[in-house]
């Protein structure tokens, strides 16, 4: 059902962790729904992603996602990161199954609200960075 | 390979396959023709109906096969339903049924007919008083399984049956996980119909059966020709039938020996994740279970995370997260337990057969361990609730 790049992601998992005093953090997801990601920036002074880390409760396609979307974002300038989109994930994960489209759209969505935590401390403005959103079921209907 | 998911199919029996063998092959007669070709076909049909019917008590002319349980649910519900319409059409069935029978009830919601959907205790057992309570004038049909698919919980059928009797009413059970496993008896127990389906005890894939005591109305559900006494038209699978009831005979003679062989596993994967394992927390009633299933929810970790690090150990393994049912709910089951969400989501059910060793459980609780410390470093609902000593997702 997974590709063997999911499957990469999956078992061997890349920047699972914690960032103390990170430059922003970002949860999005439910427990009901099954599946939380949480991702940790450490930003420089040049608004470069220095380090990105995860924590996510949920399937395997979750898990996947997350590892791979840290792993686009590390080195990235801010704008860059935030160019980040869920397909461009997919795609370099060689594709999703249909049901777990959505688990893209949180990774997608977990860098945000972690940029938007980072904004927000620092008192800035990110250009084209909408605040969070915590349904993003929401976001599959719309583009759906 | 280590396989743990006995209560999806089991694998088949030596006794069923040979058993079959002859009939795919040199006695290949459609048991209908009148030819004595045929006669050998139809003698070995007539000697499986007789070995399905010893297991649960029944005369071998009550028994009707099918292709399955789901075919055997639906034809239950519907068939009685609408051939006892005169008498009302209200159906009552309980919230941890299979699929087969809860979208059965719904199919006949939508031509008119009411269901009432009686819930169950936290270990799963149906509330019996809601069940009375639930009975009107115009019911017909009480349908409750026998034991749980997911959780393993064994239905007080004898209660249900006299409950049912006194007030007039038919009685259903889907034995398809308790048939050929537990003792089941359709007079003692007052069981009108039973379902059941022989991949689930080292039979085919394929073939079932339905058991309609004599009297009872039912309209038939497979239009055609004069198979099963028109009751259900299409020609008889012969070799699937002859394995269905091999196993049969083959399971209802060593019953109590493999019963006590794998509750021995059973209570060691038990005690074991219960001992090892923290935040484990059993589901299904911990007596009155089946003695294959076994059934946990792991908190902050996800069922399918689970499932697929168990494979990539050989161990094959099966949840009741949402990833696994294709939705965003985890099983209705679990739900119905009163779990919350986020805690069935971290479902994993391990059923066992007689040819599971304690060797066999004692490598899947050492790899469950490791696989579940591993998601919970990984997990943001353990880390907040490692940080903040409090359920963070309560």
């Amino acid at each position: 059902m997974y590709t063997e790049k999911v499957m990469d992601h999956f078992m061997h998992p890349r920047n699972v962790g914690e960032i103390e005093n990170a430059s922003g953090v970002g949860t999005v997801g439910n427990a009901k729904c099954g599946d939380i990601m949480r991702i940790y920036l450490d930003i420089d002074e040049n608004q470069i992603v220095r380090d990105a880390k995860f924590k996510t409760f949920g399937c395997g396609a979750a898990i996947a996602t997350s590892s791979m979307a840290t792993e686009m974002i590390i080195g990235k300038s801010v704008q860059e990161a935030l160019q980040v989109t869920n397909k461009a994930v997919m795609e370099a994960l060689g594709g999703l199954p249909p049901v777990k489209v959505h688990c893209s759209l949180l990774a997608e969505q977990a860098v945000h609200a972690a940029l938007w935590d980072y904004a927000k401390k620092n008192g800035l403005v990110i250009e084209g960075l909408k605040p969070p959103v915590d349904d993003v079921d929401e976001l599959e209907d719309e583009e759906a | 390979m280590i396989y743990m998911d006995n209560a999806a199919t089991t694998r088949l029996s030596e006794t069923a396959f040979e058993a079959m063998r002859p009939y795919m092959m040199d006695q290949f007669a459609n048991p209908a023709g009148t030819y004595s070709f045929a006669a050998t076909a139809a003698a070995a049909v007539e000697k499986a109906r007789k070995q399905v019917a010893d297991v649960i008590g029944a005369k071998s002319g009550d028994i009707y096969f099918t292709s399955g349980g789901t075919e055997s649910d639906n034809w239950a519900l519907k068939g009685v339903m609408t051939a006892n319409a005169a008498k009302g059409k209200h159906l009552i069935t309980s919230a941890i049924e299979h699929h087969a029978i809860l979208h059965s009830a719904s199919a006949l919601e939508k031509q008119g007919y009411e269901v009432t959907v009686v819930p169950v205790t936290p270990d799963g057992v149906v509330d019996l008083e809601a069940l009375e309570k639930a009975i009107r004038p115009d019911t017909v049909l009480i349908s409750v399984m026998a034991a749980n698919n997911e959780v393993g919980t064994i239905e007080p059928l004898e209660r249900i049956g006299e409950i049912a009797h006194a007030h007039g009413v038919l009685f259903h059970t889907d034995a398809v996980q308790a048939f050929a496993h537990i003792p089941l008896d359709v007079e003692r127990m007052h069981i009108d119909l039973l379902s059941a389906s022989g991949h689930k005890f080292h039979g085919p894939k394929g073939v079932g059966l339905l058991y309609v005591r004599k009297g009872v109305k039912i309209a038939p559900f497979m239009d055609g020709g004069a198979q099963e006494k028109k009751r259900r038209g299409g020609t008889t699978n012969v070799p699937g039938i002859v394995g269905m009831g091999a196993a049969a005979e083959d399971a209802m003679a060593h019953m109590q020996e493999i019963a006590a062989k794998e509750i021995v596993v059973r209570d060691h994967l038990i005690e074991r994740i219960e001992k090892e394992i923290p935040f484990a927390r059993l589901n299904g009633h911990r007596t009155q279970r089946l003695p294959g299933n076994v059934n946990f929810c792991f908190r902050f970790v996800e069922g399918e995370g689970m499932l697929m690090l168990l494979d990539a150990q050989g161990i094959c393994a099966s949840s009741g997260s949402a990833c696994t049912s294709g939705s965003l709910d985890p099983s209705h089951v679990l739900l119905a337990l009163g779990l919350p969400h986020e805690i069935a989501h971290g479902s994993l059910r391990l059923s066992i057969s007689e040819e599971t060793t304690l060797a066999d459980a004692d490598f899947v609780v050492d790899t469950l361990k490791g696989i579940i410390e591993r998601l919970r470093s990984m997990s943001p609902l353990y880390e907040d609730f490692v940080k903040n000593g409090q359920d963070a997702i309560a």
